[in-house]
């Protein structure tokens, strides 16, 4: 207890040295008993700061035969199994992608988020491109901002596609931070 | 002196009840009762209904993914007056927003926020952020669609905070996304954490009240809160239950047809998009407010602008106090109201102009009501109601058409969830396949070959559209009796849910159409087989022609023998080639026959 409040007190005023003795005990006395459930609710209630979502790596999401030629946009519910705190979730739809032909054998996939705020975007075909319900942030059938009002601040989030044995469409399936220029990918 | 009375002195004199009541009725207050101090008891009277109604709602609430729109369901069908109990929070959670800024107006209108009542503005003023995110963390728990994606908004714009937002966000979902431990947390912070700091705040409000109104007293003549002012605000608290019972009995009162406490819509699905979005409607105006902001700069809208306005209403009990600084206020009030009014009423409009909201909101309730139907029917299995609509074939099946049929097939001319895809179609529209109706087009010579049936196919001149207009173009009357048996017989051969009445009945004329269809005369089997086991056939089989099987059996592999083997016209095998589940195609066919629900439809 040798802290620089001592000396200022220290003018031979023994009482009110000793009263700040006991004051500065009592405290620490109550911040050692309450030390225990602070900690451990905050430790506790802290923890899914660490918890990252489990990488999915590429997911098979739909056969390249389902995808029109004319590259009309498509949507597929990506299938996957999946664990919410103590349930293990069976396959069974875990979000939705995008996809739309750009070649013979290619394909490009979004994910339906809108970068905006989250909500799910919908194909208008007749505006040839996609629009966001809830603000009406408007894309470009690949992806790029439709329109300079758009609330969204980038174009739709692009996942990687792989065409496997010439038949498969396989989408690593991820979500970015919704709200931000810059495309960065949720832990 | 009675027992009663000793028992009753006893007591004062360890505890003071009376004492304590005495003095806050007879509290004087400074220029005598008015009505505008009612707007204390009001909010008063707010909020402890939603401390009563929220601790009943506890009882039934069941905080998991799997259990939270279940138990709010179970609540409002069930529970005799639950429903009426969650619209009693459910609206005056609406309520409690506007009885707050009123006050705050009240306060600033009358100049009732400067020296010694700034504390208490400022008090007020913070219940306002706490009541919002009351009601952001409120409208997750029933976990619904629209709760759901109405929350999720709030939610990622607190995550656009610089620095803190990202953890933050991670904390309060309990993890990187929406799960059990969102909603275990919500209901933490929604029934405990909230309430306790807005009591808190209520309590240090009307204690500094009570202060002041003491050390005022003196100065101006005042007089006892009982029993004018009690009356008055009484009769406000009595207002303010008239104008809940008028929100939740408004779709009785004005005659609507969905007449429900509050709507409970679909389960929660990240997969399903819910385009009827939309915050509750005090909060309309920030909604629309949002849409001005440019990509990237809504950190501004958010929580830059709410910053701004917190600056102002901080410094409001000062700026009261300079010369024109009284009218600066009220003319900032006024603007701000005004605002808010303009802002929410283009949010209205807008959505009512845009052709494609409403129909949104049409289907979210179809959707509610084909959930709670299933429900009812069935109950909900252990992995929530989610599941329900995902097995459901009038709920799945029109999706899987839209995404996997529709750029060939049509369903009643559009795409099965009624939009019309911009190509023609180019293979036949399965609205009613296999039912009388059906067949009826494809035996008629005008129609067979258009685009309803084989117009857009390879078929369109084949055998099947020659013998057609051959056969029937000019034919006898008997020959036409002949072919409505056939009709008749090949459609039962589905036996599809809609005409079983009507396959009962003409048991008769269907045995006959059977015999014309298995017969030379008609000349069905002479690429069919019908039946009986027939090699050299090479169009479809018509035994249990349109019947689940035999669905599946064509989706699965149209380039079967028993379907149009090497005659097929580019439809995929979608389950040989395993573009669809097993289960998918059985929804698709389950809703092609129309089983599942006669009593309601989703389109």
């Amino acid at each position: 207890m040798s802290s620089p409040h001592s000396a200022i007190n220290n003018k031979g005023h023994g009482a009110a040295r000793r009263d700040f003795l006991k004051a500065a005990a009592g405290l620490l006395a109550l911040a050692i008993g309450g030390l225990a459930p602070v900690a451990a609710g905050l430790t506790a209630f802290l923890s899914p700061l660490r918890r990252r979502s489990a990488a999915a790596g590429f997911i098979r999401v739909a056969a390249l035969a389902a995808l029109p030629e004319n590259g009309e946009p498509r949507k597929f519910p990506v299938i996957a199994g999946r664990r919410d705190a103590w349930t293990a979730h069976p396959p069974g739809p875990i979000g939705a992608i995008f996809l739309r032909r750009t070649g013979p054998k290619s394909v490009s996939a979004f994910n339906v988020a809108c970068p905006h705020a989250g909500c799910l975007v919908e194909y208008r075909p007749e505006q040839r491109g996609y629009l966001c319900p809830c603000h009406n942030s408007r894309f470009e059938l690949d992806g790029r901002l439709g329109d300079a009002r758009s609330p969204s601040p980038r174009p739709l989030d692009e996942l990687e596609v792989e065409v496997r044995e010439n038949s498969e469409v396989w989408v690593k399936y991820c979500h970015f931070q919704p709200g931000r220029r810059e495309k960065v990918a949720v832990p | 002196m009675s027992r009663a009375q000793k028992a009753a002195e006893w007591l004062e004199a360890r505890a003071g009840v009376v004492k304590l009541g005495r003095s806050l009725l007879f509290t004087s207050i400074p220029g005598g009762p008015r009505w505008r101090y009612g707007w204390g008891a009001a909010l008063l009277f707010s909020f402890a209904i939603q401390a009563i109604t929220g601790f009943f709602l506890l009882t039934f609430y069941s905080a998991s993914a799997q259990t939270a729109w279940e138990s709010v369901f179970y609540l409002q069908t069930t529970v005799p007056f639950g429903g009426f109990l969650r619209a009693l929070h459910h609206y005056n959670a609406q309520l409690l927003p506007l009885l707050i800024v009123g006050h705050l107006a009240q306060m600033i209108i009358h100049r009732s926020l400067t020296a010694p009542r700034e504390l208490n503005f400022w008090l007020l003023a913070a219940l306002f952020p706490l009541v919002v995110a009351l009601s952001v963390t409120g409208w997750l728990l029933p976990y619904d669609q629209k709760g759901y994606w109405a929350a999720r908004v709030p939610v990622n714009l607190l995550g656009l905070t610089p620095l803190v937002g990202p953890p933050l966000k991670q904390l309060l979902l309990g993890g990187p996304d929406f799960g059990h431990h969102t909603l275990t947390r919500f209901l933490a912070l929604h029934a405990f954490m909230l309430p306790a700091l807005a009591l808190g705040i209520l309590l240090g409000k009307s204690g500094l009240e009570r202060r002041h109104r003491a050390a005022e007293t003196a100065a101006a003549n005042g007089a006892p809160y009982w029993p004018d002012q009690f009356l008055r605000d009484a009769v406000v608290c009595l207002a303010v239950m008239g104008a809940l019972l008028a929100m939740i009995l408004r779709p009785w009162l004005t005659g609507e047809t969905e007449r429900v406490e509050v709507p409970l819509y679909a389960p929660a699905d990240p997969a399903q998009p819910f385009p009827a979005a939309r915050p509750e409607w005090p909060f309309l105006f920030l909604f629309q407010f949002l849409k001005y902001f440019p990509g990237g700069a809504e950190v501004l809208g958010a929580i830059g602008a709410p910053l701004v306005l917190l600056a102002l209403i901080l410094a409001m009990p000062w700026i009261a106090r300079r010369p024109w600084g009284h009218r600066f206020n009220v003319a900032a009030v006024a603007l701000g109201l005004s605002g808010a009014g303009a802002l929410t009423w283009l949010a209205i409009r807008q959505d009512q102009q845009d052709p494609q909201f409403p129909r949104a909101v049409r289907e979210a309730r179809a959707q509610a009501q084909r959930v709670q139907t299933l429900a009812r029917r069935a109950g909900i299995p252990p992995a929530g109601a989610v599941e329900l609509l995902r097995r459901d074939p009038l709920s799945e099946g029109p999706r899987l058409f839209a995404r996997h049929c529709a750029s060939c097939h049509r369903y009643g001319g559009h795409d099965g969830l009624g939009q019309i895809p911009e190509e023609p179609p180019s293979a036949p529209d399965l609205k009613g396949f296999a039912s009388r109706a059906w067949i009826a087009g494809i035996l008629d010579p005008e129609r067979v070959s258009s685009p309803a049936y084989f117009g857009g196919t390879s078929h369109a001149q084949g055998q099947m559209a020659k013998f057609v207009r051959k056969t029937f173009a000019d034919a006898e009357p008997d020959l036409l009796a002949q072919r409505a048996k056939v009709i008749k017989a090949l459609s039962a051969e589905a036996g599809l849910p809609a005409q079983r009445e009507a396959d009962r009945k003409e048991a008769a004329d269907i045995l006959e159409g059977r015999r014309l269809l298995a017969g030379e005369d008609m000349r069905c089997t002479e690429c069919h087989q019908f039946r009986q086991p027939d090699e050299t056939a090479t169009a479809p089989d018509l035994t249990g022609y349109g019947t689940r099987a035999w669905l599946i059996g064509i989706i699965s592999d149209p380039a079967h023998p028993r379907y149009y083997g090497g005659r097929n016209d580019r439809m995929p095998a979608f389950g040989r080639d395993q573009i669809l589940s097993a289960q998918a195609i059985e929804l698709l066919a389950d809703w092609l026959r129309g089983d599942g629900a006669p009593e309601s439809s989703l389109k």
